[in-house]
């Protein structure tokens, strides 16, 4: 069974997590400012990577937490896994 | 205070799990979700006699047994406590008061779970062939860890209160698919 390693719980059974959808997409800081096209495509525009992607994961049958997740979507082997608000690892030092 | 008896749920199952010399079901409880910061599972002890734990999925409990405090998530814990009848020594009443002035949320689920309780040498291939992913090797998952995870389709909490015995904390309206499911997983175990 394919282990993801919560930065709460350590390695847990994938069963327990649900997916997030992509990491680090950030708010426009001032939506009043932001115009129809940008507030779109924060909304729905997401990247579509092959290979390495940050992803948002929550251990939902577990702490709870929200987590952040470098992927390999070619292979899906998880590279990090680290807390939210902690900034992206670089994908070579993780390895 | 709660009524976690199974008995009117069971009546609409086939299975009981009475049959089974692995599972039976634990006395009522009452129970309480607390969530709050560090100072919160500290200022617990005062009131309820133990301290909520700040190392994950562990657990604490009482000298007697009678309480314990279970980590569920960085900032959650569920309290359980055995069902005194609210004595003077009310633990809902102490805990309000010694975290009156600070920022918590606690709140009475003592209807919401029922408690089963997986014993034997067989109990943790039981939960296992039961439909629970976790590694339940001893090294992986000591006495005294525990965690939400999931059994089959139904989310339960999972608690080893000794090496060969589980206590595992369920909704109500999933015990009869939980029990049913493990009463089913004891019949592929040799006696």
């Amino acid at each position: 069974m394919l282990l993801i390693n919560c930065p709460w719980c350590g390695e847990r059974p994938e069963p327990e997590f649900v997916h997030g959808g992509q990491a680090h997409v950030a708010r426009p800081t001032d939506p009043s400012a932001t115009d129809a096209q940008q507030w779109a495509e924060f909304l729905y525009l997401r990247d579509n990577t092959r290979g390495v992607y940050a992803e948002r994961w929550r251990h939902s049958h577990g702490c709870g937490r929200f987590f952040n997740a470098l992927r390999d979507t070619t292979t899906d082997h998880f590279i990090a896994t680290y807390k939210a608000g902690e900034p992206r690892p670089a994908p070579e030092a993780a390895r | 205070m709660a009524d976690g008896s199974l008995q009117p749920i069971l009546a609409r199952t086939p299975v009981r799990i009475e049959a089974s010399r692995l599972l039976r079901t634990l006395r009522p409880l009452r129970r309480w979700t607390l969530r709050g910061g560090p100072a919160v599972a500290d200022a617990i002890q005062a009131a309820f006699g133990v301290a909520a734990p700040r190392t994950a999925c562990r657990s604490a409990v009482n000298e007697d047994g009678s309480r314990a405090a279970l980590w569920l998530g960085p900032d959650e814990w569920l309290l359980l406590a055995e069902d005194d009848g609210a004595q003077p020594g009310d633990p809902e009443a102490a805990l309000r008061q010694v975290l009156a002035a600070l920022p918590h949320s606690l709140v009475d689920v003592s209807h919401r779970q029922v408690a089963l309780e997986v014993s034997g040498s067989d109990s943790a291939l039981l939960l296992n062939s039961g439909g629970c992913p976790l590694d339940l090797d001893p090294e992986a998952f000591p006495v005294g860890m525990c965690t939400r995870t999931v059994l089959a389709k139904a989310e339960i909490i999972l608690w080893r209160t000794q090496p060969g015995t589980f206590h595992v904390e369920v909704w109500r309206s999933f015990a009869a698919y939980v029990s049913a499911w493990l009463a089913e997983a004891t019949r592929g175990l040799t006696e």
